[in-house]
Parts: C-alpha cells; sequence; structure tokens
C-alpha cells in the first residue's frame, strides 16, 4: 500500500508542477489544485498508514498502536479547507485578468503583441 | 495576577480579527470605517508597547509571557508565546501599520470595498505569526496573512496589479505547498509540532529520524526564504512591491521581515542544541543565500530606474543583509542585527509612502530628456541668476528623501549607518576574522554605494534637472506618516545606545533557548484554585 499512495503522490505533485509552468492560467490553477491534493495526501500518511483504526481511545490504557493519529487528520483537514479557499481566490484572479486583459495568458497578454 | 496579564498575549490576534469582522458588517461608511481602523490599529500600538514593557521588566519570568489557548497544556494545546523578540516585532508592525493606514486616509482606503477589514484581517495574521509557539498555527496565520494581502495587493483595480497579484498568489500558493510539506515531516519525526517541545524531542533523535527532520527543515526553510526574498527565490518582489499601493507596499515590507522574524525564531529555538556540522552547514548555506540575494539587490538597483522597482531592491537588499548576517550567527552579531532590521524596515517603508508623493512631483517627459541629455553628455545648463524661493512642499519632500537614502545607505548621521557600524563592529569583534566575514563586509559596503549612486541619480532628476517642477499638493495625513516614520528612524540614531542595549538582551535570550523551553512546557493551565 505504501508503493501505492507514494506513486499516486509522486505523479500528482509531478503532474502539478508540469501544470503550473504553463502559459495558460487554467493550466495553472489545475496545476494548483493537483500539488494541494498531493500535500495533503502526503500530510495524512505523515501520521502511518493504517487501515480500519478508530482515531481516538476512549479509554485510558488502551494500546494506542491500535489506533490511527488524529493529528495529521485535523492538520489535513485544515489545511484543506485553506487551500480550497485561497485556489477559489485565484479563480476570482484569473477571471477578473481575462475580462481586463482579453486573454487567458498569465502574464495578461498573447507572446509576441 | 499573572493571569491577566497572560490574556493580553492574546489581545494583538484577537483584536484585529474581531474589528475587521465588525468593519464587514459596516457598509458604507467610510469615515466610521476609518475611525474604528485607526481606533484598532493604534490599540495595537499601545498593546505592543505594553508587552513590550512587560516582556523588558521581566514581570513574566525571563521576559516570557505564555497563553494556553482554549486552556490545554503546552505540547497539546496551542500556545502563544510572548518574548522581547515578539513584543519588537509586534511594535514594530504596529508603528508601519499607523503609518500605513494614515497615509490611505485620503485616497487608498476608498479605493476599495472591504480596505479596512483586510488590513485588520492582515494585522490579526501578522501579530499571530510572531506570537504562535505552534507551527501548524504559523501556518494558519501565515495563510491568514495572505490571503488579506492578496485583496490588498488588489486595491485599486489595474491590468498591471491583477497581473502581479496572478504571480504573487500562484509563488505564495506553491510556497504554502512547501510549508505543508516541511511541517508534516517535521510531525513525522518528532510527532510534535510545539516550537518548544520540538526543541526537546529534536537532540534525542536518532539518525534515521533525523534525516526526516532535516529534510522536513529544508523543505520548510523554502517557505520562509520565499517570502523573504532569498535569491533565486525572490524574483517576485520588485515587481509586486511596484504594482502594489503605496500604503499596501509599506505593509508588504514588513511582511518580507515575517519571513527572517520566523527563521531566527526556528533556528536559534530549535536547531541550535544540534549536532555542529548540521548547523555550520545551514548557517553558511543561509550565509551564502544572503550574499547572494545582496548582490542581487545592488545590480537590480542600479539597474531600475522606475522608483517602484528601486525600492523593491532596497527591501531584497535590506533582506540579504539579514540573511547572510543571521547565517554567521553569534549573539552580538545577531544583536545588530536587530538593529539593522528595525530601522531599515522602517525606512524602506518610509521610502514607499514617499515614493508615492515624489511622483506627483516628477515629469515623464522631462526625465526623458534628461537621460538623453546624459547620453549624449548635451550640458546645457541655463544661468539663472535670479534665485528662486522654493516651495515648503518641495523642501519637505527633498529632505525626507535625503533623510531615507541616508538610512538605507548607512550613511552618518541617522539610524542606517548606525545599524552598519553596529554590524560590522560584532562581525569583526571576534578571535578569527575569515576572507568570509571580510566578503560580507566588503559586499554590504558595495551594496549601500550602489544604493547612493542609484537614489542619488534619482534624486538628482526629479529634484535638481526638473526645469518645470511644480510644487505638488501634499496633505498633512499623507506627509505625516511618512516623516513619522523616518522620525521614528532620527529617534532610533539618537536613543541608538539603550537600543542596542535592548538587541543585546533579546539577542542573548534568543541565544539561551532553554528558558523560553521551560517556560512553554510548564505553563500550566487555569483551574479553579488558581484562576483570577
Amino acid at each position: 500500500m505504501e508503493a501505492v499512495i507514494a506513486l499516486s503522490i509522486g505523479v500528482l505533485f509531478a503532474s502539478g508542477v508540469w501544470l503550473i509552468l504553463r502559459p495558460r492560467t487554467f493550466q495553472v490553477i489545475i496545476g494548483l489544485l493537483l500539488i494541494s491534493y498531493a500535500v495533503n495526501l502526503f500530510i495524512f500518511i505523515m501520521g502511518r498508514l493504517s487501515v480500519n483504526q478508530p482515531p481516538l481511545a476512549l479509554l485510558a490504557g488502551t494500546d494506542t498502536n491500535l489506533f490511527a493519529d488524529p493529528v495529521t487528520q485535523a492538520l489535513v483537514l485544515t489545511a484543506i479547507v485553506i487551500g480550497f479557499a485561497t485556489t477559489a481566490l485565484y479563480l476570482v484572479l484569473l477571471l477578473t485578468s481575462r475580462g481586463l486583459s482579453g486573454t487567458d495568458h498569465v502574464d495578461g497578454k498573447e507572446p509576441g503583441t | 495576577m499573572s493571569n491577566t496579564l497572560d490574556l493580553l498575549i492574546m489581545l494583538p490576534v484577537l483584536l484585529p480579527l474581531l474589528l475587521g469582522a465588525v468593519l464587514v458588517l459596516l457598509g458604507g461608511r467610510p469615515a466610521l470605517k476609518f475611525a474604528l481602523n485607526l481606533g484598532g490599529t493604534l490599540a495595537l500600538l499601545v498593546l505592543a508597547l505594553t508587552l513590550y514593557w512587560l516582556t523588558d521588566h521581566e514581570i513574566w519570568p525571563g521576559g516570557v509571557g505564555v497563553y494556553l489557548a482554549g486552556n490545554w497544556v503546552a505540547p497539546f494545546g496551542i500556545t502563544m508565546v510572548v518574548d522581547r523578540l515578539t513584543a519588537l516585532m509586534l511594535l514594530l508592525a504596529a508603528l508601519i501599520a499607523t503609518a500605513a493606514l494614515l497615509y490611505s486616509l485620503r485616497r487608498w482606503s476608498r479605493a476599495g470595498v472591504h480596505f479596512h477589514s483586510l488590513f485588520q484581517f492582515l494585522l490579526a495574521g501578522i501579530n499571530g505569526s510572531f506570537l504562535t509557539g505552534d507551527l501548524f498555527n504559523l501556518f494558519v496565520f501565515f495563510e491568514i496573512m495572505l490571503a488579506a494581502s492578496y485583496g490588498l495587493l488588489l486595491l485599486g483595480l489595474q491590468p498591471g496589479r491583477v497581473r502581479a497579484s496572478m504571480q504573487y498568489v500562484v509563488i505564495n500558493l506553491v510556497a504554502s505547498s512547501f510549508f505543508l510539506i516541511g511541517v508534516a515531516l517535521i510531525y513525522a519525526a518528532c510527532g510534535t509540532l510545539n516550537m518548544a517541545d520540538l526543541a526537546v524531542r529534536a537532540a534525542a533523535l536518532d539518525d534515521s529520524q533525523r534525516l526526516l527532520l532535516e529534510t522536513g527543515t529544508a523543505v520548510l526553510a523554502i517557505a520562509f526564504l520565499t517570502k523573504s526574498a532569498m535569491w533565486p527565490l525572490g524574483f517576485w518582489l520588485p515587481t509586486t512591491y511596484a504594482a502594489a499601493a503605496p500604503p499596501v507596499a509599506a505593509m508588504l515590507v514588513l511582511m518580507t521581515k515575517v519571513g527572517i522574524y520566523v527563521i531566527v525564531r526556528l533556528w536559534l529555538l530549535v536547531f541550535a542544541e544540534q549536532q555542529d556540522s548540521w548547523l555550520a552547514l545551514s548557517g553558511n548555506s543561509l550565509m551564502i543565500g544572503g550574499l547572494l540575494t545582496l548582490a542581487f539587490g545592488t545590480f537590480g538597483l542600479l539597474g531600475s530606474q522606475e522608483p517602484g522597482r528601486m525600492a523593491g531592491f532596497c527591501a531584497i537588499i535590506s533582506s540579504g543583509t539579514l540573511l547572510a548576517v543571521i547565517g554567521y550567527g553569534g549573539t552580538a552579531v545577531v544583536g545588530a542585527a536587530l538593529f539593522y532590521l528595525l530601522s531599515s524596515t522602517l525606512a524602506v517603508a518610509a521610502f514607499m509612502l514617499l515614493l508615492d508623493l515624489i511622483g506627483r512631483v516628477r515629469n515623464p517627459s522631462v526625465e526623458m530628456l534628461a537621460i538623453t541629455m546624459e547620453a549624449f553628455d548635451i550640458d546645457d545648463a541655463p544661468d539663472d541668476s535670479a534665485g528662486v524661493a522654493i516651495p515648503a512642499a518641495t523642501a519637505f519632500l527633498g529632505l525626507s528623501f535625503m533623510a531615507c537614502v541616508l538610512i538605507i545607505t548607512g550613511l552618518p548621521p541617522l539610524s542606517g549607518f548606525v545599524a552598519k557600524f553596529g554590524l560590522f563592529h560584532a562581525l569583526l569583534n571576534t578571535d578569527t576574522v575569515s576572507a568570509l566575514t571580510l566578503g560580507l563586509i566588503a559586499l554590504v559596503v558595495v551594496s549601500g554605494l550602489a544604493a547612493i549612486i542609484s537614489l542619488m541619480r534619482f534624486g538628482v532628476r526629479v529634484f535638481w534637472s526638473n526645469p518645470d517642477m511644480q510644487p505638488p499638493r501634499l496633505h498633512p495625513s499623507e506627509a505625516l506618516p511618512a516623516s513619522g516614520l523616518l522620525l521614528a528612524c532620527i529617534a532610533l540614531s539618537i536613543a541608538a545606545g539603550p537600543v542596542s542595549n535592548y538587541m543585546g538582551r533579546t539577542a542573548t535570550a534568543l541565544h539561551e533557548p532553554q528558558l523560553y523551553i521551560e517556560r512553554v512546557l510548564s505553563t500550566q493551565p487555569v483551574t479553579e484554585e488558581n484562576a483570577p
């Protein structure tokens, strides 16, 4: 399972990096989304991979190895919310730029003009 | 008693956050909103002064105040910590915010619907980044700060600003991803994100975990170094600063220093206890990065004609000097670096405001002519024998510009000179003076020289070789903030002794992290018995 997760994070991140280096704003925003997916998954697995384990122990003295790490789950929730909000903000900026300049090039003008 | 005081630590974050939320609801009443915003910012100034007094007089043991948010003990809950360095940065933030806000009274505060809310949210983010004692919480405050700055950068919507914003937002979003990856790696290695707890656990890691921690720290550093514009991560800065509205640009100058603050804090707290090889490696790379940044800023400053970009490169030079000097390390050097940080931040922020006022004097066609005349070496100075009185506004601008140049370039008698003198003194006042030290000093001197050449060229062109110059119309609310920031610098040079002593105490405390760690980890939650 580790290999699958690691590969998928790698592929997501690499695709994201490729896309944010492209000249069109739509490609850039998709790239940002892919990178934030990769990062969120990455944070999530930093609490070690585990299957079918609850995140919280209610009784004191329970063996903690039977439980998933709740901290990374809390962190990833925060990261998702913030990443989503800032990407939405970039979407607004992208549309503003499109409206003002009439082009979807990241520099606000077509190359060669 | 001490519990009531502890609440003061949370206020620099809570106050702007609540005020910003109230300001959103207030609809279109610009005068009222401005008054509330100014009141809030002044309250922050008073708070910062109070915290400065409390930490420096060691009202809290060791001058470290700890607030446990949600009443959870340190490694589990979120802690807010104030010490001398934090109080200093809060004071700097409040000073620049007051100036920027006053400056925006006439024009810029009306240029956007939610200017006042965004301004307060920005302050909440900046203050929170200074106060937090937890890495993930630092990320959250960083994002609050950045989100507000995205909005403020767009103030007075223009195509140029939108273009600069798009680059700024993408770069910061990617930097935030690096921040998160770094935080996750550090958590995986140490199992904690509380900075004090991290310092304790980092010392007791085995080799494989240490590798993870070091990788995480390096990735995390990319985020802060992007913020503090280290070469080659700082290409965004001049474009962004040139595009921003002047009061926003002044706040951006402050935000560059948030990155520097985090580096100083984390590096000296968490990694001071580490193996020597790692410390030397990170210090050297920080120093070499700083030197490259300094060189980049110097060439950029010499090569730029547009005033906004010049100010941006001045900020890069300031960052580069700080990074190089902090990488060099040592208590005395860090103390001198803090003085330089204070002086250069105030001066560059004042420069941002002044440039806007000077922009009203400049006449582009005349300037083109001046460049052409320089290029063809035409000397056509008309001999005007009759003296003309200099209008008050022009005299004010000229003098303020001169003061700004003196501070930024580090010429006597103002605070820039005191700061650089202190730096050189601290660098040379060691047993072994290496070639790297001399190189650093030489580069700082050369960057000062480049700044003199570049800024004087600009000043001569604007104030002297401009025959049709009309005295600009200045409103007191615009002249006052710029001159206020410069007066703060002049006060710094007059009170250089006490201020340097304070910086010395700050640097000493930073180099003795045990006290900070012990205070954070030993603070007990409020119970019914010890409630105020």
